[in-house]
């Protein structure tokens, strides 16, 4: 499986993760030998077999639609990296008029 | 006389009980131990040491008064992977290096409310990723029995620390063989029980259909102990399976004999090193003459376990490492110009190259075109694989492997190369896959690094395992040793 720097750039934004260009050689190489390890599963015939979401095959229980938790912004907010009046601050996403 | 952190944690409940020793003293000999040894293992991320002895005189209290809880005053450590209120939960990572957890996890609370003393979090792999302790943004884990050797990953500072006397016994977690892989090279004995049986509610999530929690002990009877305080169901994790949770530590005795173990002839096929191999010949000399019968077992989709495994646990935790974006907690870059840079750098620059690896493989596969045929068939293998546990387990009682390929190996020897590295689970992944709970007890040792060997049974059958974990003990003296340091 040969991965193209295209392909790289994409799926790191899909990620969000940047990549510094000069890693690029070195990660396409080790992404493509997991790729090799991975391609074993093309062998296995699954043609009447249903994917196993969880391990027990169980499904999600429900529960009442109650309020469980209780507000607690500003103890919470003590881990946010910039925040103000109780607000997370991020950059500004509104582009500007002219 | 045994120095007081070589008791069992039986053994150091009787003598809590007795007044042989209190458990300041206890905690005070743990933490002088931990100021010796761990500035070489780098076990500890964090040590809580006045926290410890607050708890210590409180669980003193309790003997006094005559009504201790069930763990009371036991010295035992946290993977940093479950959050603990007021404390750093940093999962091995700079991402995550400043984060004072806002409450405690399922798992830290029963702990608490079982009367036991935490001594400090745990180094390990960043967010449990990696077989050797090397990711971890917190430096490399050194293995005790030989310092230029590695633990085993991700769980390996809970196996060091408990290895090396530093904790009484230690939690952990297990994704792909992050419990049973560092006990194997550090010479304890380590159960991942049933995907549900351990909350998850407060532990850090990697691949959320796969992780669980568990624990690192010296012997089989004090994760017995352990276990019981962990175990239960949890409204808070709708996977938490709502069963009763027998009693590990009365049951453990109960006989072994007549217990059908099988040999799945896959892994046995595998050119193992002689000294695994004879290891493993040893031990089933051991469990035959306790009465159990061994035969061979098929499992024929065992071959598919590591690339399912790196497909499924990838895009799981590809989906649930997006959540570190620098806006609500953790690590946040510079400067940010936008709302994409602020994303993308502090990706770039809070995750280490393995977590990098492992997200990207994760958002090819979940990506469009691509989805079918890597995630999709990736989950229907998953089904063939535990499929073959059902039809082995209508035979046999349990199942029984080394736990890893070989000893422990050096530092550095294999982080420059991913899949060789990913080759340490070979064994391990299936019952992860499968879901089903596994064992790892010392079976050998080779060059003075330990050897171990796995059982794997049922769902909800830790009791045999644990049981059947005890007996194999009771019969031979490999999980005695204790390293030099």
């Amino acid at each position: 499986m040969l991965i193209k720097d295209r392909d790289l750039e994409q799926i790191a934004y899909l990620a969000r993760i940047n990549i510094d260009k000069d890693y690029f050689p070195s990660l396409k190489q080790e992404l493509e030998s997991i790729l090799d390890l991975v391609k074993k599963i093309n062998s296995a015939d699954t043609e009447s077999v249903k994917p196993m979401f969880h391990p027990l095959d169980l499904f999600q229980p429900l529960r009442k639609d109650e309020v469980t938790e209780k507000d607690e912004r500003e103890k919470l907010q003590k881990n946010a990296p910039l925040s103000q009046a109780g607000l997370f601050l991020v950059p500004k996403v509104i582009e500007d008029q002219g | 006389m045994p120095e007081l952190y070589q008791l069992t944690i039986k053994e150091k409940l009787e003598g809590l009980k007795n007044s042989s020793f209190s458990s300041l003293e206890l905690t005070e000999s743990y933490l002088e131990r931990i100021k010796r040894i761990d500035p070489e293992l780098n076990s500890y991320i964090t040590v809580i040491e006045e926290e410890a002895r607050v708890k210590a005189k409180e669980s003193d209290q309790r003997y006094q008064a005559g009504s201790p809880l069930p763990l009371d005053g036991i010295p035992i450590a946290h993977k940093d992977i479950f959050c603990t209120e007021g404390v750093l939960t940093s999962c091995g990572s700079k991402m995550l290096a400043n984060f004072i957890s806002p409450y405690s996890s399922t798992v830290v609370k029963k702990y608490e409310e079982s009367g036991s003393v935490v001594l400090g979090k745990t180094n390990m792999d960043e967010f449990a990723m990696g077989s050797s302790n090397e990711t971890s943004y917190f430096g490399p884990v050194k293995n005790p029995w030989n310092n230029k050797c590695v633990p085993g990953g991700s769980s390996g500072g809970s196996a060091a620390c408990v290895s090396a006397g530093l904790a009484a016994g230690a939690t952990a977690t297990d994704t792909g063989g992050s419990i049973r892989q560092p006990a194997a090279l550090c010479g304890l004995t380590g159960i991942k029980p049933t995907y549900g049986r351990v909350s998850r509610y407060g532990m850090v999530a990697f691949a959320s259909s796969l992780d669980q929690g568990g624990v690192l002990t010296k012997t089989a009877e004090d994760a017995a102990y352990l276990l019981k305080a962990m175990s239960g169901h949890d409204p808070k994790d709708s996977t938490s399976l709502n069963v009763e949770v027998p009693d590990y530590i009365n049951e453990i005795n109960q006989d072994i004999k007549g217990l059908r173990i099988g040999l799945p002839k896959e892994f046995f096929s595998m050119n193992l090193p002689q000294h695994v191999e004879k290891s493993i010949s040893d031990a089933l000399k051991v469990f035959e003459k306790l009465g159990t019968k061994i035969k061979e077992v098929e499992l024929p989709h065992l071959d598919l376990s590591l690339p399912v495994y790196y497909v499924i646990a990838p895009a799981e935790c590809s989906a649930n490492l997006s959540r570190y974006d620098g806006v609500k907690f953790g690590y946040r870059c510079e400067n940010p110009k936008d709302l994409d840079d602020l994303y993308m750098r502090t990706r770039e620059e809070g995750f280490g190259p393995e977590v990098k690896r492992r997200v990207l493989i994760g958002t090819y596969a979940l990506s469009a075109g691509y989805y079918d045929a890597y995630y999709l068939k990736a989950l229907k293998c998953r089904r063939l694989i535990a499929g073959d546990f059902d039809n082995a387990f209508k035979s046999v009682d349990l199942i029984l492997s080394p736990t890893a390929p070989d000893i422990s190996f050096a530092l550095g020897e294999k982080s420059s190369n991913p899949v060789e590295m990913y080759k340490q689970d070979i064994f391990t992944i299936p019952a992860n896959l499968a879901g089903l709970p596994a064992i790892s007890i010392p079976c050998g040792k080779h060059k003075g690094l330990p050897l171990g060997l796995q059982l794997m049974s049922k769902s909800l059958e830790e009791s045999k395992l644990l049981r059947t974990a005890h007996h194999f003990q009771l019969n031979s003296d490999w999980h005695k040793s204790w390293p030099s340091l």
